[in-house]
């Protein structure tokens, strides 16, 4: 059988439910749409001579074969609503539909950013609502809104301090940051013009304090602490921190990543910080789409919260009133256009909501129990990066490798094999071969069960030798280990028609 | 509560295999001041229904676009989504899966991120697209910064007829950052001369195609005088229908060209999430912001996708990062992807047009009317008008009698009396006869 796919054993190259997916433009054919438009009427275009020579080179399929091909590419993802997404520092927790069906309502779907404000008063209602419950929830006085996602947030934040500083006339160079931290942190404060001095951790995964004391000095703008931190450890020394930075006239900015651990429980705002961003696709279930959109609305304390960027919704004596320009205040600019993620806004509200305020402390402490559940079930087999108990996330290093010849990339591309995404590995830095467990509080027990089973049962085969079984995984995966040398080497960053099929088309 | 599978015997067993007495103790690190014991001030826990009730009530406070005759644009459009774009982004393998980080469990999206880049670069007549920034402003400020990075210098040259917006979050990058920006006047004819603003500093020059205001130039001297003098062109779009009608910047000579992705499969939604889009030549790939997604090999030697170049971005190269950007616009891509691909070349061409004769029916329909002018000699589907009064006050007046007719210029530049009489009015596929017919007759009665 000649024409068997070698790798599939089948004609189709298909392997049951995972069936071959062309290109849409290896599908397409001319003179072939999915959409029914009327034929516009003839007459002289007002175009100033610019009208469009050449086709875009845009496929033809029909609507059948574009449902069908989204479908198809659909089946070969992960996804939370298939199984556990232990994805540490990324929240992968369960997307309410509710959300869904309230940002599609008429009236908040259909809403044009820039119509006249007393045609909008609901949807400035809503940003408002959702700013109270966000003030409510971190205990601070004040929130930018209009941050698109955590990194954008991040930039809010540190924008926020270099005016304020500026506004005392300051100009300083430096902001600390743990080495701990996310790639954004360090890559946001360089995006703002500043030095960024790394802060080395303890042997406890935490700040080391007097390494940071060492470091403060007039020159030093802020620090950038994720509390919990990366390490799904919350920082015993927060307050501390804080008044010391305050000493040496700096800002704290809080990464907001893992409010999930602590929301409803502790608010950031008696922590003594001055700005956090919250990531609304992690701790408030908007989904992260396959990488965005997100929402990053930033808390600012009164020190910050003059210089909070435009637009903001106020209280008018007509109802709500949004303020896009301030002449005379000391707003320090505009970040993004228009308003910021209002489809994210309504989806946080339906959200937070649901839980209310009872509802939100238990999702912090289910997040939190959850991940020490785990943690305790596989410390004996598995090596917790650190003693004693976590928050939200375990963390563990590769020493329960050593000698077996598996590493913890291998290790997680046999959980694939499993049915599980791998949980975050080598991140965070500080932890060799880190292996970073987010379980979320929408997972059920029995659910944790058998995510314990199979980390057992995988442990146990690196170190009775399978080694092989680890190199070779992932097997039953629509595609098996990718070479990103060679996609990096000689980048093919579009699809381009071959020789023949441009022939075929003159 | 709904969302939590956990009893309270779960808890119990659970807390007992941790071995510690109650959840307070996996608390303990919390330092005393911050450790609350009750709820936070805020209402309890309801149920979908009195959800679904309070947030309707919200929206029912809005006059939505779908009720009323709508002419707004300004950086944002109304536009007819096929049924299939929502319900395909609605599949939860979509929705709800993160990053493709991990390829072999997300083909999915790195196939149709894939598509997406062509599509863009396509659309835009460009090598290289990225997949996806936040939305178009954001954008610009993006390829601002990477032409400084390019060039190595740091004078950016912002063309009038550019959103505000836009050029408002440059500025607050380039205040930042400690670049010069020369954002020249507000350009309602489209008759500003750029070329004469390029000096041995410049690093790009950033023009809107078709401008804020609406008006069409041909890029290509533009072009040419910033070839000669090093500087890189960047084109700015508001609105991407308009490539299914126009030469593409591409095809003009542009380095860099950005887009507001928003007309294509996602809705008005009061001004976000939308989907930036990002392009440019080859030669600069390396030096361009956010993910990318690149063709490769599996093991087995059958063909896949891989996220790529990561070397560019944060999780890599922290503080030495093109960009800080991590999270993006996927779902808002998908929706882009599935709605041009529906679209196809023949469709997106006929939506163009379609667009084009819409805004021309409007024009046409407003001509006569006294005390309005048409500033436009060229436009897609969006022109500027000067009315005999200020256009602030006629909006709401039209807001009044259930017509959105417009954006006033107002909006954007309060303090700028000489444009405090112009109005952005935009028609597309989806404004009807009766639609027109209605704003002409209010305007008529309002300008008398």
């Amino acid at each position: 059988m000649s024409n068997l796919d070698p790798v599939t054993g089948t004609f189709s190259g298909n392997r049951g439910l995972q069936i071959e997916e062309p290109l849409i433009f290896e599908q397409g054919q001319e003179g072939r749409t999915g959409v029914d438009l009327p034929a516009p009427p003839k007459g002289a275009d007002r175009l100033g001579g610019m009208a469009r020579k050449g086709a875009v080179g845009l496929p033809g399929l029909s609507e059948p074969q574009v449902v069908r091909h989204y479908t198809r590419l659909s089946q070969k993802n992960y996804a939370i609503d298939s199984g556990l997404y232990p994805l540490g520092s990324c929240t992968m927790k369960h997307n309410p539909r509710l959300n869904e069906k309230m940002v599609r309502l008429p009236g908040l779907a259909d809403l044009h950013p820039l119509q006249p404000l007393s045609t909008v008063q609901g949807a400035l209602a809503l940003i408002d609502q959702v700013a109270h419950w966000l003030k409510t929830l971190t205990g601070m006085p004040a929130v930018a809104m209009s941050p698109g996602a955590g990194a954008h947030g991040e930039l809010c934040g540190i924008m926020a301090i270099r005016a304020a500083l500026e506004h005392r006339g300051e100009t300083r160079k430096r902001i600390l940051v743990p080495e701990s931290a996310h790639g954004t942190n360090p890559a946001t404060a360089a995006a703002c013009g500043y030095e960024v001095d790394a802060i080395p951790a303890n042997a406890k995964g935490r700040v080391d304090l007097e390494a940071f004391r060492a470091k403060l000095g007039p020159d030093v703008a802020g620090i950038m602490i994720t509390n919990p931190n990366t390490c799904g450890l919350f920082e015993p020394d927060i307050v501390e921190i804080a008044e010391a930075i305050h000493g040496v006239g700096g800002y704290f900015y809080c990464d907001g990543a893992n409010f999930n651990a602590i929301v409803g429980r502790v608010r950031p705002g008696d922590l003594g910080i001055d700005c956090m961003h919250i990531n609304l696709h992690k701790t408030f279930s908007t989904p992260h789409g396959g990488g965005g959109p997100g929402a990053g609305p930033v808390v600012l304390s009164e020190a910050l919260a003059p210089f909070a960027p435009l637009p903001y919704v106020v209280h008018g004596k007509d109802g709500f009133d949004l303020v896009e320009h301030d002449e005379k205040g000391r707003a320090f600019g505009r970040l993004k256009g228009f308003h910021g993620q209002m489809g994210m806004f309504v989806r946080a509200l339906a959200y937070m909501m649901s839980h209310g305020s009872d509802g939100l402390r238990q999702v912090a402490e289910d997040a939190v129990l959850n991940a020490n559940y785990i943690l305790a079930s596989l410390k004996d087999v598995m090596s917790p990066a650190f003693d004693g108990t976590c928050m939200h996330e375990a963390l563990f290093d590769d020493a329960f490798l050593k000698d077996t010849d598996v590493t913890t990339l291998d290790f997680a591309k046999a959980l694939i094999d499993e049915g599980y995404h791998p949980m975050t590995m080598y991140f965070p830095l500080v932890v060799h071969g880190a292996l970073l467990v987010e379980p979320t509080e929408t997972e059920s027990k029995d659910s944790l069960d058998l995510f314990v089973t199979v980390m057992r049962g995988l442990a146990a085969r690196a170190k009775a030798g399978e080694a092989q079984h680890f190199h070779d995984a992932p097997k039953l995966t629509p595609r098996r280990r990718l070479d990103e040398t060679a996609a990096a080497r000689s980048p093919v960053l579009r699809w381009k028609p071959t020789v023949e099929t441009k022939q075929a088309a003159e | 509560m709904r969302y939590l599978p956990l009893t309270p015997e779960d808890r119990r067993s659970m807390l007992a295999k941790i071995g510690v007495a109650s959840i307070d103790d996996l608390y303990e690190d919390v330092p005393a001041r911050a450790r609350r014991t009750g709820t936070v001030d805020l209402p309890p826990h309801q149920g979908e229904l009195e959800v679904e009730r309070a947030i309707s009530a919200l929206a029912r406070q809005n006059l939505g676009t779908g009720s009323a005759p709508s002419f707004l644009g300004a950086g944002a459009y109304r536009h007819h989504v096929p049924a299939s774009v929502d319900h395909l982004i609605q599949r939860g393998e979509f929705l709800t899966s993160y990053t493709p980080y991990q390829p072999e469990v997300t083909q999915g999206t790195l196939q149709y991120l894939f598509e997406f880049q062509t599509q863009v670069a396509l659309l835009t007549g460009m090598d290289v697209a990225n997949a996806s920034m936040y939305d178009g402003a954001t954008s610009v400020a993006e390829a601002v910064m990477m032409a400084n990075r390019v060039t190595r210098r740091d004078r950016a040259v912002l063309s009038g007829g550019l959103h505000p917006h836009y050029a408002e979050i440059t500025a607050t990058h380039a205040r930042f950052l400690g670049f010069d920006l020369a954002r020249q006047a507000p350009d309602p004819t489209g008759t500003e001369d750029l070329i004469a603003t390029i000096d041995a500093d410049t690093s790009c020059v950033v023009v809107q195609y078709p401008s804020f205001f609406g008006h069409i130039r041909d890029l290509r001297p533009l072009a040419e005088a910033c070839r000669k003098a090093g500087a890189l062109l960047i084109v700015a779009i508001g609105e991407i229908v308009a490539m299914g009608a126009l030469e593409p910047p591409g095809a003009m000579g542009a380095d860099i060209v950005t887009a507001e992705g928003q007309s294509l499969g996602n809705s008005l939604g009061f001004g976000g999430p939308y989907v930036g889009l990002f392009t440019t030549r080859d030669k600069y790939v390396r030096q361009m912001p956010g993910r990318l997604v690149g063709e490769t090999r599996d093991a087995d030697g059958r063909r896949g996708w891989v996220l790529t170049l990561s070397t560019r971005e944060q999780h890599i190269r922290r503080e030495k990062a093109t960009s800080n950007i991590c999270t993006n616009s996927g779902l808002c891509a998908l929706a882009f992807t599935i709605h041009l691909t529906l679209l196809g070349e023949a469709g997106f061409a006929r939506l163009a047009a379609l667009n084009h004769a819409a805004a021309g029916k409007l024009a046409d329909r407003l001509a006569g009317i006294g005390g309005l002018e048409i500033l436009n000699k060229s436009f897609f589907n969006e022109f500027t008008v000067r009315l005999k009064t200020p256009a602030a006050p006629v909006v709401e007046a039209l807001a009044k009698r259930g017509i959105l007719g417009g954006v006033p210029v107002s909006r954007f530049f309060p303090k700028e009396k000489s444009l405090e009489s112009l109005l952005l009015l935009c028609a597309t596929e989806t404004n009807t006869d009766e639609d027109m017919a209605a704003l002409a007759g209010a305007l008529k009665e309002l300008l008398k």
